[in-house]
Formats: structure tokens, C-alpha cells, sequence
């Protein structure tokens, strides 16, 4: 516990190759500028500036890491001092890069998987004729996303945290001709919203109280701050994480983003801005590890076991492609944020398993998306199937991808999950047991749900040999391009070795940022949960197998269901909840302040004005246009004055 | 008649013995003032022997030589002048600071009035009438246009007007006052009666200009000569003196003052005394509105503030609350029936009443902050004012300038150009930050704070506001209403009123972006009380 206080004092200034740290934020923006201002004139180079600028930032990423990794673990929180942003008074916000083990484990990840999915976009959106201004968006993205990280404080922080919700605004309503992408854009933009109102909070009071929301300062004086504030900022610290990643009760926004292009879906919607919540709370691991942050890590982890299970059993009634994978990423973050919730114990676990997610659900989402753009962008599951055949190398990475997230042993999945589910059960006593046995059934209802999509869209029958894509057209599969199946199989070889490599060396190489990990030994040993686990997983999806693989799926839904399935179809009525806890009070409120608007605030405006009006049309004809009467005015007007003067005197 | 003896009378008695051996008083000091009287007599020499296809040339290069000359004289007086200001002309002339900084104003912006006046293009053969028996655009007005190209009498007009206004600011003595003050109104009802177009309105306007403006010069002068009857001495400083010790009766004071003053916020079209100022401005040709609304406006105000802080600084706790009243009636005057004008220069007239509101705020402020708030006010709203009048000026149909604001809707499809300046030039009448009309309210303001008048501002920004609307109904109407179909056209202007325009553009700009030098020029004036 110590050792995370103390952080604050050993922070750094960076120097040599660590000090070029803008580089990494000015790469990406550099290209989002020049395609945003260069227009049309760069439509035949811009996807390949714009790949170019993130790939060219990875490349410093690794160098940083190799700089970083050279030196000795207490020196690897270093600080890059860019400028003082906002000089006010009291309050100080410096612009300046935190480079320690945590941002940049974040930095690799999103210039990596960014690079490759640039590299697939340039594929995927080959036949769009905005691909510019799709790669520019991006490009802006991927800039915010490392502002993010990278910032040494919180306001740099909330900077990137709302540049990167433009442009996931930006990109989920990229097909604005179709309503349901503009009202997913906007529902995501608000829902977000919500959650960055927490996040501002939470800085207001870190200002209020210690007078500063830099990191250092703020870590260095979180421990001397009393019970309710801690609690409080961590709570409201939270709500933020809630908005940008998903979380319940504010979830419901994510499913519906897949509506943007799937290479966005990837990137931004599974990948790595909704870990942003995930990386927020471990950045964040000064507080949340205080003794007197008890209570807010308890509501942490009631979040994220919430939403694991919401997100599991949504995703086993959903037929479409992208949102059954939504839905997954959505539990799959309920598991990071349990995890971040256990504290010291947990810390690594969920950093590790954002990042061997990061790599299999952007592998995932790639696959559904090589599958839409051989199929006429068909993402209903129960119009595709037997497509193993036809498209064999998105079959293979898609594959890997799933026995990844399953957890298949040895696989990323069985390293970083399975680790979290023992880690929850060694939180002990009664909690242990509710979320170790929540985080459990999770395991088993994804390998449920992962096994129906495997099965529904490249095994069995053909559905779709006799139907036609709405458009009218026939389907005729076939495999990408390299620039497609490239990356997919990049991401396949990180989906199947990243978590054995990384759950070697992550927990010590995070020390720096966010504590020792803290083993700790439930009630069952570590092999006994490893067992249960892959046995739990293998009951799902022998379950799906059974239930969907032996008999022929219909193309339609059907209608009369049981009702769970009915509520998960429902999307466990969130919806409803949401309508009816905010969504119709604020009509009702914004109904009433219209009608006060309207007949008291407009009544006065109007009543003064035409008071106005009014009286200049009388005044005015005061001005007759004859001598005789403006001699009088003067006159009178002199007696006045005159009349005045005297009184005031003589009064 | 009898007006002008008595004025020779006092005169006389001023000075009741002269000195035995007169001696030419030192004239360092009053170069630019001599340097454009003598021009405007050698424009008169020009009018009358000069053939008349060289006289507008002559003319104008005389008028602008002139303009620039007084102020590169000026310029070089102002580099050295003694910091407390000097006495010139045996006393009559205070030349101060402040008397300086107006100098520079007036003929600054006579440069742009003169090019206005000068331009040829926008109305071939420019805004004056020359033979009242031709009507405007018939077979021999086009005949006398190609013989005599223009009416070039406007000039030495002018000018004199001009020499009356810089005496008037510097002016230690009341009659040295009022005598600037009928050399300056003389020639401005003249040029009033001058347009060529809509001569009736013209000729109205200039009748009731001038004979309103004889009923405020008899008003100066009865106050004149009751404060002569008080103080024993027409001369300000003594009148200062006086009121601070004598036991004579104060009736005689404040009667006088007021009479005085009512002359004097005439001139300045504060309300109530504001009548004459629409009908003329809307009357006059309009680069003659545009030299009397910005040259006027800043010589009566540098009158009212002599007068106010030099005379009568002592019994401001009597007369300062009047003037509250006054400048309330004006700011609402002004701001209320703005917004029921129908026609463009009426609507700038009303402008121009509530605008002298603002600056009687800053003139009765009777601080230093006032006083340099009220020169830096006077500066911006005379630039910003010349370069309206000139846009004004360009919009036209057939039967000459487009007033009417019904025919100035969806100028902006049109002439985009124009729109945005006349846009820009508004936003700087409603005192927009980043014009210089935001900086100058916003300096007279706070002077009147720092002087313990709140509410007073308060109803100053309530004015205003009232007045952004009609300000901002005119742009509403350039951009976003249909063009009527036979709408104006927009005139391509020639060089001259282009350069007017840009230097009223330039600088409501500059003084909105930059002001601080000009602030500093203002600053640390005062008068010279002696």
C-alpha cells in the first residue's frame, strides 16, 4: 500500500528517447489534419498517410518500450513536460506526457491493433468514397486515445477521454444516410455524456480538495483526505468508466454503436476506447487502493459482476453478427473491471486481460467483418452459415479468436479470465463466493453463446443459398483481400500466444505504475478454479452444440419464445429502464421548462419589446417635422434643465 | 443684429484698455489652425479665379494638402509641447492635451469627410447641386456634369467649418466660443442645403438646421452673458474662480450655466435638444452628414467637457444630477425611436442621439479616467460613423441613394462585400467586443463606476441593448430576406470613398484589437486651468 502512495515522489523528467514522447500524439494528428484540411485532394494518398502516421507511432512505441525496459524498474515513471495549458489562479493544468510501464502497455496496444486496423480498413472500405475522411477520423481517434493514456493528469485525461467520444460520434454515425446509425451516434454521444459528467465531478473535487488534478500531486494527498471524499471521487471516478466502457447501467449505448463500420467496431468498440474505463481505474490504483476506498471498490466490483452476466446472457438470445460480439466485449469488460475493482490483488489480471482481449475481440470483430463484406454486409446470423468453406482463413483466425475468449487451454483467454476468476475467489469470505461464482457462470454462458455464433455462421447448412441480400442481390462469398486477412491473422497469433507471454512478464513489468500484485489464496487452490473453469466452458459449449448444431436452424427468428429469452432479446429491458428512470422525467422536465419558456420567460421578451415598439410609435410622432414644434421641445427642455439646476441650488 | 453688437460690446469690455504697443502674439502653437483657415481662404481665391475645369482638382488637392499639412504641423507641435498645456492668442486659446488629442481626431476624420465630399464616381458629378434650375438626371444636368465636372464651393466650406471646430475645442473664453462656434455652424447649414438629389428635402433640412441653430446660439450667448453678469469675465478659469468665492447670487450662475449648456448639447444632438439631428441628417447630402455627425459630434463634446470641467468643475454637486436626467433622456431618446426608423440615416441619427448619451456619462464623469474615456469614445464613434455614412452613400437606384430600409433587404446576395462592412461597422455602433465601439463604451463606463455612477450605467447598458436590436434588425434584413426585385444596386465606389471607408474600417478594427495606444494618447490629459 505504501509503495503505491509513494509513487508520486518518484516520478521523473524524461530525457533522450522518452522526451520525443509527443511524437506520439502528434503522428496521428499530423495525418487527421492534413486529411481533414487537404480534402478531395488527397482522397488517392490519404489512407495511406493515415496508416502510415499510426504505424510510424508504433514504431516509437517500441522503441520507447525498449528505453523504458532498459532501465531499472524505479526509474520508470517518467514525466515529459510540454507546456502549462491552463494558468489560472490557482489552478495549474500542465500539459505534459506521463511515460511509465501502464500508459505505455496502452500506447503499444493502440498504435498495434490501431496499425493493423488501419491496414484491414484500407481493404474494408475500399468502395466507400469518403475512405479519406474515414482514415482522417481514425487518425483523430487514435491521437485522442493516446492523449488519453499518455496525459500526466486528470483534465489531459478528460481532454482525450472527450476527443476520443467525437470521433467514436464521428465514426458510429458514419452511414448518416441511414437513421439508425445517426440515432446510434446520438445515443452514444448522450449516453456518454452522463458518464463524463461523474469524470468532471470527480476533478472538481480533486481540485477542491488538493487543490490540483495532476497525478502526482493528487496521489501524493489522496491519503490525507477523508473518508467521504475518497469514496465520493471514487464513485464519480466510476461513473466515468461506466460511460466510456459500457458498463451497467449505462451499457446500453455500445450494441447499438456497431452500427459504424465494423473496422470502427474493432478498434474503437472492443479494442480499446472502452477500455478506457478499465484504464482509468487502474491509473487511478493510488486511490482505489486506500484503505478508506473500501466501499467504492465494493461498488466497483457490483459493476462489473452486474454487467458480466447482463452482457453473457443478452449475447446468447441477439442474431446479429456484430452485436452478439457487443455484447461480449461488454461482459468481457465487466470482468476487466471486476477485476480492477479487487485492488492490488486484481490490478494486473484486468490490464492483462484488456490486452489478450484487445488482440482476440479485434480479431473477432475482423472476422464478422470479412464475413459481412463477402456476404452484401449481411450481419443476421441466421441468414449466413456453412461459411467455413468458402472463406477458410477467416474461418481459421475467427476460430482462434473464439477458443481464445472461451479460454481453451493455453490459449490467451485461459491466462488472463481464468486468472480473474481466481483472483475473485480469493477476495474471501462471502464476497469471494458471490463473485467468483458469478464470474464462473460468466465463463461458462460465454462459451454458450461464442459456440451458437461459431456453429450459426460457418458451420452447418448454407441459410443463404436461396435468399437474397436486401438490396436484391444474390450472395456469393468469397475470401478478402491480403490488406484484410493480414491482420486477421496477426491478430489470431496474438489471440492464441499473448496471454501465455504477457502473464509472464506483465504483472512485475506494471509494478512502476500500479503496485506489487498481491497473491492471495482462497478457499480453492489455483488449479482446481483453472479445472472448473475449462470445465464450466466446455459444458457451455457442448450445450450450444447440442441445442443449435444437431438440427437446422430456421432463417426467421422465431417469435414465441420463452421468457428469458424474451427479456435478453429485450436486451434485459435496459432500454425500458432507461426510459423510464431518465428518459421520461426529462421529457416531462423539458416539456414544463418549454412551457415556461414559452409563456414566461418569451411572455416578458415579447411584453418588453412590444412596450418598446410601442412607445416608439408614440414618441415618434413627437417629431412632426414642423420647426415650430422641435423650438418647443427645446424650449421646454431648456426650462427643465434650468428649472432643475435652480432647485437642485436653492432646494 | 443686436446679437453680434452685444458680442462686440463684451468684447470690448473684456479688454477695456489696449495695450499701448500690440505685439504678435506667439503662434507655435496654433500652426494647424492657421494653416487651415488660409487654406480656406486660398479656396476661395481658387472659386473665384481659377477656370472652372481645374477647380476641382485644385481644389482638392488644396483640401487634402491642408488636412495633412495641419497635421504633420500638429504632429511636430505635439512631439515637444510643454506637458501642462499653453495659453495662445493672449489667452483666448487654451492648447492642452486634450485640445491636442481633438485637434488630431477632427482632422484625422476630415481626411475621410474630405474624400467623401470629393468623390465623383459614385454620383457622376458629385453630391451637390450646381444649378438649381436643372433637375437631377436630365439631358442638360448630364450636359453640365460633362462641362463643369462639380461644385467645388464645398470645399472652402469645409474647411472653415473645420477651423471652427478646432477653435471651438481649444476655445479659453466663451466668446472665443461661440464665435467658433458660428464659424463652425455658418458653413454646415450651407452644405446642407446642397444635394443634388431630393433638393426640397435638402433645402428643408438646411432652413431648420439653421433656424434651430440661431435659437441655441441665442441661448449660448444669454447664457454667456449671465455668467458675464456673475463672474465679471467671459474667460473660463475666471468663471471657475468666481464660483468658488464670490457671494454674487447663484441664480445667475446656474441660469447662465444651463443657457450654456443647452447651446452647447445642441450642437452635440443630445436629447432633448436632439430634434434637428434625423430630419437633417436624412436631408444633408450624405457626405455632409458624415463630416457633421462625426466632426460636430467630437467638437461639441470637446466644448461640453472644457466648459464642465474647467468652469464649472467646482459646483458639480448642483449641475451633476441634472445632467444624469439629460443623458437618461437622450440614451433612451435615441435607443427607443431607433427602433421604429424606416429609413437608414434616420436610423444612424437616432444612433447618434443615444451615442451622445454615452459620451455625456464620460462627460460628466469629472475624472481623468472620464475625460481621456470620453476623447477615446469620441475617436472611435467619429470613424465608425464616417465609414457608415460612406457605405450608406453607395447603395443606390435610379432616383439616387437607396435609404429606405425596405430596400436594403437581402443586400448581402447582391453585395456581399458591402453587407459585411456595413455588418462589421454596425456591430461596432452596438459596441461588439473586438470593434472599437465595444472598447470606447467600455472605458466611459468604467470611468462613470469609478465616479459613483452605477445606475446611471446600468440604464447606459439597458440603451444599449434596446439599440443592439435595431442595429441587429439591419443585419437580419441584408442576409437573411429576399432581395426586393427591383431592389439597389450597389455602386462600385472610385478611389476616394473607397479610402474613406477603409480608414473608418481599418480603424474601428484596430481600436478594437489594439487599443492601447490610442488609450495611452488619451490618457493623462487634462485641461489647462489657468
Amino acid at each position: 500500500m505504501t509503495g503505491t502512495m509513494n509513487l508520486a515522489a518518484e516520478v521523473q523528467q524524461a530525457s533522450g528517447v522518452a522526451s520525443m514522447a509527443w511524437l506520439l500524439l502528434v503522428l496521428p494528428a499530423f495525418g487527421a489534419a492534413v486529411l481533414l484540411i487537404g480534402g478531395k485532394r488527397t482522397d488517392k494518398w490519404g489512407h495511406l498517410l493515415g496508416s502510415a502516421t499510426v504505424i510510424a507511432a508504433f514504431v516509437y512505441g517500441v522503441v520507447l518500450f525498449l528505453d523504458t525496459k532498459s532501465l531499472g524498474a524505479e526509474d520508470r515513471l517518467r514525466d515529459v513536460h510540454l507546456f502549462d495549458w491552463i494558468p489560472v489562479n490557482a489552478l495549474d493544468v500542465e500539459f505534459g506526457l506521463r511515460v511509465d510501464p501502464l500508459s505505455l502497455t496502452f500506447v503499444l496496444l493502440i498504435t498495434g491493433v490501431g496499425s493493423l486496423i488501419h491496414i484491414y480498413s484500407i481493404g474494408y472500405m475500399s468502395d466507400d468514397r469518403n475512405r479519406r475522411r474515414f482514415f482522417a477520423y481514425l487518425n483523430l481517434f487514435v491521437a485522442a486515445m493516446l492523449l488519453l493514456v499518455l496525459g500526466n493528469g486528470f483534465v489531459t485525461l478528460y481532454f482525450g477521454w472527450e476527443g476520443v467520444g467525437l470521433a467514436s460520434y464521428l465514426l458510429i454515425g458514419w452511414y448518416q444516410d441511414k437513421d439508425f446509425a445517426a440515432t446510434a451516434a446520438k445515443k452514444a454521444f448522450l449516453m456518454n455524456r452522463v458518464g463524463d459528467v461523474g469524470l468532471a465531478l470527480a476533478i472538481f473535487i480533486m481540485f477542491k480538495t488538493m487543490g490540483s488534478t495532476q497525478y502526482d500531486v493528487v496521489f501524493a494527498q489522496i491519503g490525507n483526505q477523508s473518508t467521504a471524499t475518497v469514496v465520493s471521487i471514487g464513485i464519480l471516478l466510476l461513473l466515468g468508466a461506466c460511460g466510456k466502457s459500457g458498463q451497467f447501467p449505462l451499457q446500453a449505448w455500445l450494441p447499438d454503436a456497431m452500427a459504424g463500420p465494423t473496422p470502427v467496431s474493432a478498434l474503437i468498440h472492443a479494442a480499446t476506447m472502452v477500455t478506457a474505463g478499465v484504464y482509468l481505474i487502474a491509473r487511478s490504483s493510488p486511490l482505489y487502493s486506500l484503505p478508506q476506498a473500501e466501499d467504492a471498490r465494493l461498488v466497483v466490483m457490483i459493476v462489473g459482476a452486474v454487467t458480466l452476466l447482463i452482457g453473457c446472457v443478452i449475447g446468447c438470445a441477439y442474431d446479429d453478427f456484430k452485436k452478439v460480439l457487443a455484447y461480449s466485449t461488454v461482459s468481457q469488460i465487466g470482468y476487466m473491471i471486476l477485476a480492477v475493482g479487487l485492488g492490488p490483488a486484481g490490478y494486473a489480471f484486468g490490464i492483462l486481460h484488456l490486452l489478450t482481449h484487445g488482440f482476440f475481440k479485434a480479431g473477432l470483430f475482423l472476422g464478422a467483418g470479412s464475413v459481412m463484406h463477402g456476404m452484401n454486409d449481411e450481419g443476421n446470423i441466421r441468414r449466413l452459415g456453412g461459411l467455413a468453406r468458402k472463406m477458410p482463413i477467416t474461418f481459421v483466425t475467427w476460430t482462434l479468436g473464439y477458443l481464445a475468449l472461451i479460454g481453451f487451454p493455453f490459449l490467451s483467454g485461459y491466462f488472463s479470465k481464468d486468472a480473474i476468476i481466481a483472483a475473485a475467489f480469493s477476495e474471501g469470505g462471502g464476497r469471494g463466493w458471490v463473485f467468483g461464482g458469478i464470474a464462473l457462470l460468466g465463463a461458462g454462458l460465454t462459451a454458450f453463446y461464442m459456440t451458437r455464433l461459431l456453429i450459426l455462421v460457418f458451420l452447418g447448412k448454407p441459410r443463404w443459398e436461396n435468399l437474397k441480400s436486401e438490396d436484391g442481390r444474390a450472395y456469393h462469398p468469397h475470401e478478402s483481400g491480403w490488406t484484410m486477412t493480414l491482420p486477421m491473422i496477426v491478430l489470431a497469433v496474438g489471440s492464441v500466444g499473448a496471454g501465455a507471454i504477457l502473464s509472464g512478464i506483465l504483472p512485475e513489468w506494471l509494478t512502476p505504475s500500479i503496485g506489487e500484485l498481491v497473491e492471495e489464496h482462497g478457499p480453492l487452490s489455483h488449479t482446481l478454479i483453472a479445472v472448473l473453469t475449462v470445465a464450466i466452458s466446455a459444458i457451455g459449449a457442448a450445450t450450444a452444440f447440442v441445442v443449435f448444431g444437431r438440427r437446422e436452424q430456421p432463417v426467421t427468428r422465431p417469435a414465441r419464445v420463452s421468457f428469458p429469452v424474451r427479456a435478453a432479446r429485450a436486451d434485459l429491458y435496459g432500454n425500458h429502464l432507461n426510459e423510464a428512470l431518465f428518459a421520461r422525467p426529462g421529457v416531462w422536465l423539458t416539456r414544463f421548462l418549454v412551457f415556461v419558456d414559452n409563456r414566461g420567460v418569451d411572455g416578458l421578451v415579447n411584453g418588453i419589446a412590444a412596450g418598446l415598439g410601442g412607445s416608439s410609435g408614440r414618441l415618434r410622432r413627437l417629431q412632426t417635422g414642423f420647426v415650430r414644434s422641435y423650438a418647443l421641445s427645446m424650449l421646454g427642455g431648456s426650462i427643465l434643465v434650468i428649472a432643475a439646476l435652480l432647485m437642485v441650488r436653492f432646494a | 443684429m443686436s446679437v453680434i453688437s452685444s458680442v462686440l460690446l463684451l468684447a470690448q469690455e473684456q479688454q477695456p484698455t489696449a495695450p499701448a504697443k500690440v505685439e504678435a502674439p506667439p503662434v507655435g502653437a496654433i500652426w494647424p489652425i492657421l494653416i487651415v483657415l488660409g487654406a480656406a481662404c486660398v479656396g476661395v481665391l481658387f472659386e473665384a479665379f481659377l477656370p472652372r475645369h481645374q477647380r476641382w482638382p485644385a481644389q482638392v488637392v488644396l483640401s487634402l494638402l491642408t488636412v495633412v499639412g495641419a497635421g504633420i504641423a500638429l504632429v511636430a507641435y505635439a512631439t515637444d509641447a510643454p506637458a501642462a498645456g499653453e495659453l495662445a492668442m493672449k489667452g483666448t486659446l487654451a492648447v492642452d492635451r486634450p485640445a491636442l488629442f481633438l485637434w488630431g481626431t477632427l482632422l484625422a476624420l476630415s481626411l475621410g469627410a474630405v474624400l467623401l465630399i470629393a468623390d465623383r464616381s459614385v454620383e457622376p458629378g458629385g453630391a451637390f447641386v450646381a444649378s438649381a434650375a436643372i433637375r437631377p438626371g436630365t439631358v442638360q444636368d448630364r450636359a453640365q456634369v460633362a462641362s463643369t465636372g462639380m461644385q467645388t464651393e464645398v470645399f472652402p466650406l469645409t474647411l472653415f467649418a473645420l477651423g471652427g471646430m478646432m477653435i471651438f475645442c481649444a476655445a479659453n473664453d466663451l466668446l472665443t466660443m461661440f464665435i467658433a462656434l458660428e464659424v463652425l455652424s455658418l458653413p454646415l447649414y450651407l452644405m446642407c442645403g446642397l444635394a443634388r438629389r431630393r433638393r426640397l428635402l435638402s433645402q428643408e433640412a438646411a432652413v431648420k438646421y439653421f433656424l434651430l441653430g440661431a435659437f441655441a446660439s441665442a441661448f449660448f450667448l444669454y447664457g454667456v452673458a449671465l455668467l458675464y453678469g456673475y463672474a465679471g469675465s467671459v474667460r473660463l478659469a475666471d468663471i471657475s474662480a468666481a464660483a468658488a468665492g464670490t457671494d454674487r447670487s447663484d441664480t445667475l450662475l446656474f441660469a447662465g450655466m444651463g443657457l450654456l449648456v443647452v447651446g452647447l448639447l445642441f450642437k452635440a444632438s443630445v436629447g432633448p435638444f436632439h430634434t434637428w439631428t434625423p430630419d437633417v441628417y436624412q436631408g444633408a447630402p450624405t457626405p455632409v452628414t458624415a463630416f457633421m455627425a462625426a466632426c460636430t459630434k467630437v467638437a461639441a463634446f470637446g466644448g461640453i467637457l472644457r466648459v464642465l470641467q474647467v468652469a464649472f468643475q467646482s459646483t458639480n454637486w448642483e449641475w451633476r444630477g441634472v445632467l444624469w436626467g439629460v443623458a437618461i433622456v437622450s440614451m433612451v431618446i435615441g435607443a427607443v425611436l431607433g427602433l421604429t426608423q424606416t429609413d437608414v440615416k434616420r436610423m444612424i441619427a437616432y444612433s447618434s442621439v443615444a451615442h451622445a448619451g454615452f459620451l455625456l456619462i464620460g462627460s460628466i464623469a469629472l475624472t481623468e479616467k472620464g475625460l481621456s474615456g470620453t476623447l477615446f469614445y469620441l475617436l472611435t464613434y467619429g470613424f465608425t460613423t464616417l465609414a457608415t455614412f460612406g457605405v450608406i452613400s453607395l447603395v443606390r437606384d435610379a432616383s439616387g441613394e437607396a435609404t429606405h430600409l425596405s430596400q436594403w433587404a437581402g443586400l448581402a446576395k447582391r453585395s456581399p462585400l458591402v453587407a459585411a462592412v456595413f455588418t462589421f461597422l454596425l456591430l461596432a455602433l452596438a459596441g461588439i467586443p473586438l470593434t472599437s465601439g465595444f472598447v470606447g463604451k467600455f472605458v466611459v463606463f468604467e470611468a462613470a463606476i469609478d465616479d459613483g455612477m452605477a445606475p446611471l450605467v446600468v440604464v447606459g447598458l439597458v440603451a444599449s441593448a434596446v439599440a443592439a436590436f435595431f442595429y441587429l434588425r439591419v443585419i437580419v434584413l441584408m442576409y437573411f430576406s429576399e432581395p426586393a426585385a427591383d431592389g439597389p444596386t450597389v455602386t462600385v465606389p472610385g478611389a476616394f470613398t473607397t479610402a474613406a471607408i477603409t480608414l473608418g474600417v481599418l480603424v474601428t478594427l484596430l481600436l478594437g484589437v489594439a487599443p492601447a495606444f490610442a488609450l495611452d494618447w488619451a490618457s493623462g490629459a487634462v485641461f489647462a486651468i489657468r
